[in-house]
């Protein structure tokens, strides 16, 4: 037993140096996440809306829609009066801004605070980051028309 | 053999002495001169492989990255978790119920990571609790513990919870025979007579995973250590190692070691499956909780299970055969093929490698040595493929590297041991710092080994980190096994005390990782789903408190006509819908935990208050630049006091009449 434990401990004391050096570098470029993955899930922002367009009279199943979406994930936040809560009041926001503008803000919070003045100055002014609240695109564009509704069109 | 026994002893005490006294000059720089580039994961950059540790006596799972080392996160399982509220909010309580009641505590052992076709699945993880036997299945989705069985006729569940290659059962069977859950005051002397082995097959619904005992196999009271299944050509068996076939009761460290050699039991759960259909088995009274965790009412439910089906071997011939293996064996390990069975005798000179074809020959031949306990014992020689040769001190443990090697741990001399499945040399040996228990190759248990590294979880720490007082974290290494040489690359401290650990390429599980809860899903009964769901309802002394979060407010946030003697519930859901937007939620002086609700999410927080007075409330999870401003007042009035249930956020009060007084 005695031996063996000599042996053992023999073992011990070697060390083991010099080797291939491929390690960190080759792992960067294997890139073993794939970004795909990570971006193309639902709950990540979609892609930029371009173009919206609008029709009248108001599509009533998008607004009944788009105010049900309120209740859960908007209201709050925003009142429908012009009143400032954690962001800003509802009321004539369809003649302040663009569709596009407003869905953008809904689907791609995080490029329109990244490049957008407007929306850059709604942050200084409100201090919260608009939370993404994983709308889909055809939700938003109901979100618009529900805020038409709210501004008087009909 | 006390004197053999002796002189391990005596082994391991010189080697404490040389631990402490005269470790190895170079211990510090046996290590690759590359290791910190291979290591090295650059910020923002991801690991290339998840390692799943067993918290041991902290009763949880954690999880590492790999190479880097990193923790990414603790899963609370079987423990309590103040720190989101596991096992503190109404919705987690019934998954720490069992049979006694709520137990906030346990010792988990063992990972199993699902598998299909042999290969890792990366749908669940299950770990077993080894104090008070169950088994619990992990979402590799949410990251969360999704279910809890509890297993009747058990003590000490301790082997397992291994899986078969398809996940077909999870197995858990005794360290500590006990007799029969219903038959159990009689003298702890008549061990031999009336205390039994009892190995559960759990099995597990494919697409849900929902977990129920399909059978139970009454076997002499012996001690099940460690387990695998059987897979490719021996898939339909189960191995599990054997010790205590001396059945002694007390001192077992002696009584339990007077043998030479001990047993695998080989299971052909097959057939035990045919003689269940052949009507073969035994519905009996049991005991035993059963928790499953609802992700779409964010609630989990327990339900008590009063009967439990079992075999008994006697009853049911070829269903289960012994096979000696020197000297009580503790890990059991089957090779990528199915064909070897690795058996670690923790007190062996050598490591016996059984072969599965072998064996079913001396099966078909009745190669028998006699019986035990009417269950018949395998000629060593005829099960026998070979043994490795003075391998070390203390073999605990097995995995394969995918290239026709396998690693042995050994405990006693402080080594990771590589040598060659087909012709049982050894090629190389490493030490670790000091005397590894499990060992963990990714993919290492399955058919197909990745084989790149190899992890080493120590039981001794010593020297390894900056001193921390007595207790210090326990220690892994992890060594490049990609080349003939196994090269040492990082060491790790972790939490808990690691005993099983599985390492799973990250590909497997990132792509399906859940990031929100979708709040249209949530069907918990108290949701509040948007402000305007927002209410207090008062139920006799109960008071519901449908609260919303959303950075960064509470509604309500201020709430008035709570009374002494009511239990109030918060019910708080998470409005948000982005990834990692927690809040948390705490009250003052409240005797419970804070619990951390996730976005889309509803959890409860009970609520007794003890005294008059305003109790503020708060959000405990940095959630935006207005976080500090995330709080709102409870006031609680005497009992039988008649200030109205009022509740409310963001009401701007009227002007007091005694201000103007002041101003005029």
């Amino acid at each position: 037993m005695k031996k063996t434990v000599t042996l053992v401990l023999l073992a011990l004391s070697v060390g083991w140096y010099g080797c291939s050096s491929d390690g960190a570098k080759q792992r960067a470029e294997e890139a073993p996440t794939d970004p795909a993955a990570a971006v193309s899930q639902e709950e990540i922002h979609g892609t930029e809306v371009k173009e919206v367009v609008l029709s009248s009279p108001l599509d009533g199943a998008m607004v009944k829609q788009g105010k049900g979406i309120y209740d859960v994930k908007c209201g709050s936040c925003h009142r429908l009066d012009e009143t400032k809560l954690v962001g800003p009041g509802w009321k004539g926001v369809t003649s302040r801004r663009k569709p596009e503008w407003i869905m953008n803000m809904i689907l791609n919070v995080d490029m329109m605070l990244g490049k957008d003045a407007e929306a850059q100055k709604l942050l200084e002014l409100c201090l919260v980051r608009m939370p993404n609240q994983n709308l889909s695109e055809a939700e938003a564009r109901s979100m618009v028309e529900f805020m038409r509704s709210n501004d008087g069109e009909k | 053999m006390q004197l053999r026994s002796l002189s391990i002893f005596a082994a391991v005490a010189a080697l404490g002495i040389s631990l402490t006294g005269c470790k190895p000059k170079d211990a510090g720089s046996a290590i690759a001169s590359d290791a910190a580039e291979k290591v090295y994961v650059a910020p923002g950059k991801h690991d290339e492989f998840y390692n799943f540790l067993s918290g041991g006596f902290n009763g949880q799972m954690s999880v590492y990255g790999i190479p880097s080392g990193r923790m990414l996160k603790i899963i609370p399982v079987f423990s309590v978790f103040p720190e989101n509220g596991w096992g503190y909010s109404e919705e987690t309580k019934p998954m720490l119920n069992t049979s006694h009641g709520f137990i906030p505590w346990d010792d988990l052992h063992h990972i199993s990571l699902s598998q299909t076709k042999g290969e890792h699945d990366g749908r669940w993880a299950f770990g077993n609790a080894n104090n008070t036997p169950r088994v619990a299945r992990i979402s590799l989705s949410t990251f969360r513990t999704e279910e809890i069985l509890e297993l009747p006729n058990s003590g000490g569940n301790h082997s397992s919870p291994f899986i078969t290659e398809n996940t077909e059962y999870v197995v858990a069977s005794t360290r500590f025979s006990v007799p029969p859950d219903n038959q159990g005051d009689v003298p702890i002397s008549t061990f031999k007579k009336n205390f039994k082995g009892y190995i559960s097959f759990i099995s597990v619904e494919p697409k849900t995973g929902r977990l129920s005992i399909k059978f139970q196999l009454k076997m002499p009271g012996i001690s099940f250590d460690l387990a695998r299944a059987g897979k490719g050509k021996s898939h339909g068996w189960f191995f599990f190692s054997c010790y205590n076939t001396e059945q002694a009761s007390t001192l077992l460290e002696v009584n339990a070691s007077q043998k030479d050699k001990d047993f695998i039991l080989a299971v052909n759960w097959k057939k035990a499956e045919e003689y269940l259909k052949q009507g073969k088995g035994k519905i009996v009274p049991a005991k035993y909780a059963h928790n499953v965790y609802d992700e779409s009412t964010h609630s989990a439910n327990s339900t008590i299970i009063n009967e439990v089906m079992t075999l008994d071997p006697k009853e049911c011939p070829d269903l289960v055969y012994f096979m000696p293996c020197p000297k009580s064996p503790h890990g059991c390990d089957v090779d990528p093929t199915g064909e070897f069975i690795v058996g670690s005798g923790k007190l062996a000179a050598v490591i016996p490698v059984f072969s599965f074809d072998k064996i079913l020959k001396a099966i078909a031949s009745k190669s028998y040595d006699g019986n035990f306990d009417g269950i018949p014992v395998l000629k060593y020689e005829s099960v026998l493929y070979g043994e490795v040769q003075k391998p070390g001190l203390g073999p605990l443990h097995t995995e394969f590297d995918g290239r026709g090697n396998a690693i042995t741990s050994f405990f006693v001399s402080s080594e990771l041991v590589k040598w060659n499945i087909k012709d049982l040399k050894v090629l190389d040996r490493v030490p670790t710092y000091y005397s590894p228990g499990h060992l963990s190759i990714p993919g290492g248990p399955t058919s197909k080994p990745h084989g790149k590294y190899v992890i080493a979880y120590n039981k001794i720490t010593k020297d390894r980190y900056l001193p921390t007082g007595p207790e210090l974290a326990q220690s892994a290494q992890l060594y490049d096994i990609s080349g003939d040489k196994m090269k040492l690359l990082l060491d790790f401290p972790t939490v808990g005390e690691p005993h099983y650990a599985e390492a799973i390429p990250a590909a497997l599980i990132e792509k399906n990782s859940k990031k929100i809860f979708k709040i249209e899903d949530n069907h918990h009964k108290y949701a509040a789903k948007g402000e305007k769901e927002a209410k207090v309802v008062r139920e006799g002394n109960k008071v519901h408190v449908y609260m919303t979060a959303i950075r960064s407010h509470f509604t309500p946030d201020n709430i008035e006509g709570i009374r002494l003697g009511d239990e109030v519930y918060f019910h708080l859901t998470n409005l948000e819908q982005d990834w990692d937007v927690p809040h948390g939620f705490a009250v003052k002086g409240s005797n419970n935990a804070e619990i951390l609700i996730m976005p889309g999410e509803t959890q409860t927080l009970k609520w007794v208050p003890d005294r008059v007075g305003i109790v503020p409330i708060y959000c405990t999870d940095f959630c935006s630049a207005l976080h500090q401003e995330m709080q709102g007042y409870v006031r609680v009035s005497p009992a039988g006091s008649t200030v109205p249930l009022t509740f409310s956020t963001g009401k701007v009060n009227p002007p007091d009449p005694a201000d103007k007084v002041v101003k005029k």
